[in-house]
């Protein structure tokens, strides 16, 4: 079952981005949960329609790419997984909204611009949380996540759900593979077998979970998770942040593809 | 040192669906001993070790580590005392990197992030996997694992380890690497494993068990070497005391 592995590959390797040592990787984890907040409240308070002011915002996850030297294709793919349930949320979109307008002669409902402008938001959105995991790391938001005082019951939860995520999967690839080799005459899992193959799961995974955290309790685990690192706030940081934040306001404050627009328009007359 | 006494008293355990899986067991293990525990499979070695550890409390009896009682006030020092490697090294392993799961234990503790980082360092230098500090724990080779679990529990710097099955599925070559590891730790050791041969070179003492209780506990090159005693228990004697396969000829003790 390659899928399985695949994709247990692909939650371990954004931790392993996550190692890199660029300029974004070493900033403080609370900088970047901050940006990373402030541009999803950005990007959620424009209206439906206002697609256009939108756009500056792809700066954004550009640059961080660019300067954190993350690979581009599985970032991409990770974000066009999502796509899927976003088109099928807002592909009904155009038919509801009875309103028209004219693009080039053609006449179209408002419909296909909240369409856009859903997809939009979610590329926007989804891209900034994989940038920010694959630039910080699971353990390091943690550390964020407690500086802004959030119970560490919450944030312990986060963690263990992330960790065993890669528990499960294994399990469940172990299972697939010796389903797969004794039926040799089907493809996948047949659909009478769904329901055990579901239950032994679950039961194995709780075991193994068991396990895990045994072998924690064995080494003085009481609850509180240590990541060890205690990171200082540097001019850098502020730097960061202040950028950032000033960009968001100006870009939220001002419709600037206008600008632009309005700019260039007057100069050529 | 008297802490780095292993008492055990009469000794129970009944899991919740009524199987009784310790029946009564009594030892005591001095210090620097190394005891293997041996005995078919669910004679009751693994459950016998996570009452040791404080995982699961017994229905009868006690463990006693130096003169403190296991309880669960007790657990947070019990722990620092005892080390235990897991038999699979994927329960133990779960951190991103070797050495945030090596620091695990330490950073538990709340020590110093200089102290952590000297344990590790020492604890790694030990198992011979300095340069695997920054590697996935899950893209390392079976006895590179194995090797990373044993330093997550030597970082805590334990009187006393505890190890159930430490050469399972390691390639000749990895089981005798863990073996010379095992032997040059001055550390008491409790040992089970099915690896009779192992038991025979590092233990001296060996406990056998069956069906929960004590069938014998000695001197482990009397106890191995009794076929009549090992056949009872569902076991065999170690392979380095029975007869060369090509000539016939029985191996001298």
């Amino acid at each position: 079952m390659s899928n399985i592995g695949n994709s247990l590959y692909n939650i371990v390797h954004l931790d392993d981005l996550a190692r890199n040592k660029t300029r974004i990787h070493k900033l403080h984890p609370l900088v970047k949960l901050i940006v990373t907040l402030a541009f999803l409240t950005v990007v959620a308070s424009f209206g439906r329609y206002e697609i256009t002011r939108l756009l500056p915002l792809f700066l954004y996850p550009v640059v961080i790419i660019a300067l954190a030297e993350l690979p581009k294709a599985p970032i991409l793919k990770r974000i066009l997984i999502i796509e899927p349930f976003v088109a099928g949320i807002g592909i009904l979109n155009p038919l509801f909204e009875k309103q028209t307008f004219a693009l080039g002669g053609l006449i179209l409902s408002v419909g296909w611009i909240t369409f856009l402008s859903i997809f939009l938001k979610s590329i926007l959105t989804v891209a900034a949380v994989l940038l920010l995991v694959a630039t910080t790391g699971m353990d390091r938001l943690a550390v964020a996540l407690r500086m802004l005082k959030i119970p560490k019951l919450f944030v312990l939860q986060l963690l263990l759900t992330y960790r065993y995520i890669s528990v499960l999967t294994e399990e469940a690839e172990r299972m697939a593979r010796a389903y797969i080799l004794r039926s040799p005459l089907q493809k996948g899992i047949h659909i009478k077998d769904w329901g055990t193959f579901a239950g032994q799961l679950v039961l194995r995974t709780f075991d193994r979970a068991q396990r895990v955290y045994q072998a924690m309790c064995v080494r003085g685990f009481t609850g509180e998770y240590n990541t060890g690192e205690c990171i200082k706030f540097k001019t850098s940081d502020i730097l960061y942040l202040a950028a950032w934040l000033a960009f968001f306001t100006v870009t939220r404050m001002y419709d600037i593809p206008m600008l632009v627009g309005t700019l260039l328009t007057g100069v050529v007359k | 040192m008297s802490h780095h006494k292993l008492e055990v008293k009469n000794l129970s355990f009944v899991y919740p669906d009524g199987y009784k899986a310790i029946d009564g067991i009594s030892f005591t293990i001095h210090h620097g001993e190394s005891v293997g525990i041996v005995g078919a499979n669910g004679a009751g070695k693994s459950t016998l070790l996570l009452i040791l550890m404080g995982v699961l409390f017994p229905s009868q009896g006690e463990v006693i580590v130096g003169d403190v009682r296991v309880t669960k006030k007790t657990l947070p020092f019990i722990r620092q005392r005892l080390g235990m490697v897991f038999q699979d090294p994927d329960d133990q392993l779960f951190m991103t990197t070797v050495y945030d799961d090596v620091a695990f234990g330490p950073r538990n503790y709340e020590l110093d992030e200089k102290d952590v980082e000297d344990r590790v360092v020492k604890a790694l230098d030990m198992v011979g996997i300095p340069h695997l500090k920054d590697r996935a724990p899950y893209k390392l080779s079976g006895g590179e694992k194995r090797a990373a679990a044993i330093a997550t529990v030597l970082s805590m710097q334990p009187d006393i380890l505890v190890m159930d099955e430490p050469t399972s599925s390691l390639d000749p070559k990895s089981r005798r690497k863990v073996m010379e590891l095992l032997k040059g730790f001055d550390h008491t050791k409790i040992i089970t494993s099915h690896d009779l041969d192992m038991v025979f070179k590092i233990c001296e003492r060996t406990i056998v068990i069956k069906e929960g209780r004590i069938a014998a506990d000695g001197l482990t090159s009397e106890i191995l070497a009794n076929q009549k005693l090992m056949d009872s228990c569902g076991l065999e004697v170690p392979l380095a005391l029975q007869s060369c396969p090509v000539c016939g000829r029985k191996n001298q003790i």
